[in-house]
């Protein structure tokens, strides 16, 4: 029963964006386990926010099943949904409401109820280092406090499961420390994190486990450190070379 | 979900109270806007129903007819008559035209009561040839009297010219009339027509008594502000598409949309709290600007504003079109990809629906394709609608007709909307 056990369970799952072969699946298989510390990477193109958002019910596959905590994504939104938080790359928030605000309402849309809302909100105020600016509006904010509130509002709800698409992106280095820490502490308490990003060295200090994808398969996964040893390479930018080549990816 | 509906609501409030320039557009311009408009109308419709028209009478005759005429004219109560110094000629009444000091005049030419005796001498004789006495007094007419010229503004809107007329040609007809009556009169029975003879035959006996068809019963004089009020109520709860559109495009690009999506909430919850907060925004708007008309107004030397008796009708007429205009900016803030698109959009189509609706030209003059295209627009229903409570003393039950076309392109205004995000997988 291995679906029991895995954070992420996906099976025989096939996508296919119409007109776009390089970012469709056939028969992929996945499985990411409770706990884990998990960095899906490759290049421009690879399908990796397609499988991500696959993963969060933003996309319906076409065929294939994919289970989170061993609940089927299709068909159960609404209890799949609570189990997982979501950290997209742009600043998915209201830029009117103070971060405050934005933490009370995303945690009502995650069903908190009130009690609850207002201690998480505080909860994590305080751990974003953001109470000096609680009430303020996030429009005024640098790029590093919205990334802070970005992810606040993702975790909220204290989710098992954490997809994060590059929450460092356009970040200083102390703000970057910051947030890989609380995600380190976070998956300390046993938060499976699903991370993405092209900022490998920060993902080798983050991720235990990785998976390389190009061209919609996954070309390689298991423990960095076995992958490393298995291709004999120094670090995890060194092993994205040496599995998905040096040829420019970028797409129009 | 009612929790969760009302952190919704309290965010698309503080969203929407943050939005300073929504708000200006929602509420301030509107407010100038109507004031604006009901102030120039209003003298249009002064000159029509209080004020009198300034007329300038240049008579260039010296018989007893041509004051006869100018009373005639005066006594119809239509015109303030303006009469020139003796020998003022066409060129004076045009110079004073041109000079705006009156909008139309008229030239009596120097043998009007000549060629009019001669007329009604000839009428007359013919009256008696054909009673079998032929006599002394059986004259034939000269020829036609020379015309009366009526000068007017070009600007003048053609109905005034043409009632102008009617009401100069009933001036004239009656002093030729009282002619040829005299003379009849005078060759039978060789003296004069008595005064009250006169008076009685030449009064009509029959009389016009006017009947509005107000459902009410009351007789309503149309003013500047029972048109305009209503009128740009509904054109600024429409343009609300300003503040909404722009809001449901901001929340599409910022990725908002997507992140709910992630949630354990269905999206409607979103949709609904959307439509209750702007729908309050649009009832304070009407409030608002129904407010003016009844109290500032008349301040201003405006008509003021008569509501409804059904007050109830009312509300629900505005809660109507309220919710249509919020359901129209929503469906236009999902089709636009960027801000600029649904402000653009949005305002550039609440001015042609208003145009085809009736908001700007009455409906009723509207002929051809345009007639059936008019139903499309949702603001001819509202205009309809609040007319019939307005102006027409209706009541809810009279305004239901204009209630269902409106209720059904809402409903197909959501619909459209629904499928849209489902499309964009928004939801």
């Amino acid at each position: 029963m291995e679906s029991v056990v895995s954070a992420v369970h996906i099976s025989n799952l096939t996508f296919r964006y119409p007109g776009n072969d390089a970012a469709s699946f056939t028969d992929m298989n996945l499985q990411v386990n409770k706990g884990d510390r998990f960095g899906l990477f490759g290049p421009n193109g690879a399908g990796k926010t397609t499988l991500m958002n696959i993963m969060t019910g933003l996309i319906k596959a076409d065929g294939g099943t994919v289970a989170l905590n061993g609940v089927k994504v299709d068909g159960h939104k609404f209890r799949v949904n609570h189990m997982f938080g979501f950290v997209p790359q742009d600043f998915s928030l209201y830029q009117e409401l103070s971060p405050k605000e934005n933490l009370e309402f995303f945690g009502a849309w995650y069903g908190l109820d009130r009690q609850t809302i207002k201690q998480r909100t505080d909860e994590l105020l305080t751990v974003m280092d953001l109470q000096d600016v609680r009430n303020k509006q996030v429009q005024l904010f640098s790029g590093g406090m919205k990334r802070r509130v970005n992810l606040a509002i993702g975790v909220i709800h204290n989710p098992s499961i954490i997809f994060l698409d590059e929450p460092t992106v356009g970040v200083d280095v102390q703000t970057r420390h910051a947030i890989v820490n609380y995600l380190l502490e976070l998956n300390s308490k046993g938060t499976t994190l699903i991370y993405t990003s092209h900022q490998l060295s920060e993902a080798q200090d983050l991720c235990n486990q990785v998976a390389m994808m190009d061209q919609g398969k996954i070309v390689a996964h298991d423990s960095l450190d076995n992958l490393l040893h298995a291709h004999e390479q120094e670090d995890l930018e060194a092993l994205f070379l040496n599995l998905t080549g040096k040829k420019f990816r970028d797409d129009v | 979900m009612m929790f969760k509906l009302w952190y919704t609501i309290i965010k698309d409030v503080r969203i929407l109270l943050r939005d300073k320039v929504g708000i200006l557009m929602a509420i301030i311009m509107p407010v100038i806007l109507v004031v604006v408009v009901t102030s120039i109308q209003n003298s249009t419709f002064e000159l029509m129903n209080k004020n009198k028209l300034v007329l300038l009478v240049a008579n260039q005759d010296t018989g007893k007819l041509s004051p006869q005429l100018i009373q005639s004219i005066d006594k119809i109560g239509m015109f303030r008559v303006k009469e020139l110094a003796k020998g003022s000629d066409a060129n004076a009444l045009k110079t004073k035209l041109q000079a705006k000091e009156a909008e139309l005049a008229v030239l009596i030419p120097k043998d009007f009561t000549a060629r009019v005796s001669e007329r009604a001498q000839a009428s007359a004789n013919k009256a008696l040839k054909s009673f079998g006495m032929e006599g002394d007094s059986l004259k034939a007419a000269k020829g036609s009297t020379d015309p009366i010229n009526m000068y007017y503004n070009p600007v003048l809107q053609e109905q005034i010219r043409l009632s102008v007329d009617g009401a100069l040609r009933s001036a004239l007809q009656l002093v030729e009339s009282r002619e040829t009556l005299r003379d009849l009169y005078l060759a039978i029975n060789d003296k004069p027509l008595p005064d009250t003879l006169e008076r009685e035959m030449l009064s009509s006996k029959t009389q016009i008594k006017q009947v509005s068809t107000s459902r009410s019963g009351d007789r309503l004089i149309p003013n500047a502000s029972q048109h305009n009020v209503p009128a740009w109520t509904i054109f600024a709860m429409f343009f609300i598409v300003m503040s909404l559109g722009g809001s449901v495009v901001r929340e599409k690009v910022s990725g908002s949309f997507i992140r709910l999506k992630t949630m354990p909430t269905n999206f409607i919850v979103g949709l609904i709290s959307k439509q209750i907060v702007y729908l309050g925004v649009t009832m304070f708007q009407a409030l608002v600007i129904f407010s003016l008309g009844v109290w500032l107004f008349p301040v201003m030397g405006l008509p003021a504003l008569n509501i409804p008796s059904d007050i109830l009708g009312l509300i629900l007429v505005t809660i109507l079109t309220g919710w249509c205009a919020v359901s129209y900016a929503i469906c236009v803030g999902v089709f636009s990809k960027t801000q600029e698109q649904a402000n653009g959009f949005g305002a550039v189509s609440i001015v042609i629906l208003a145009a085809i609706g009736g908001l700007m030209v009455p409906s009723y003059v509207v002929s051809g394709p345009m007639k059936l295209l008019v139903n499309f627009s949702p603001l001819h229903w509202c205009i309809e609608a609040y007319y019939n409570l307005f102006l027409e003393g209706g009541r809810f039950a009279d305004v239901i007709s204009n209630i269902i076309p409106l209720i059904g392109i809402t409903l197909l205004l959501q619909a459209v909307t629904v499928i849209a995000l489902k499309r964009k997988n928004l939801i």
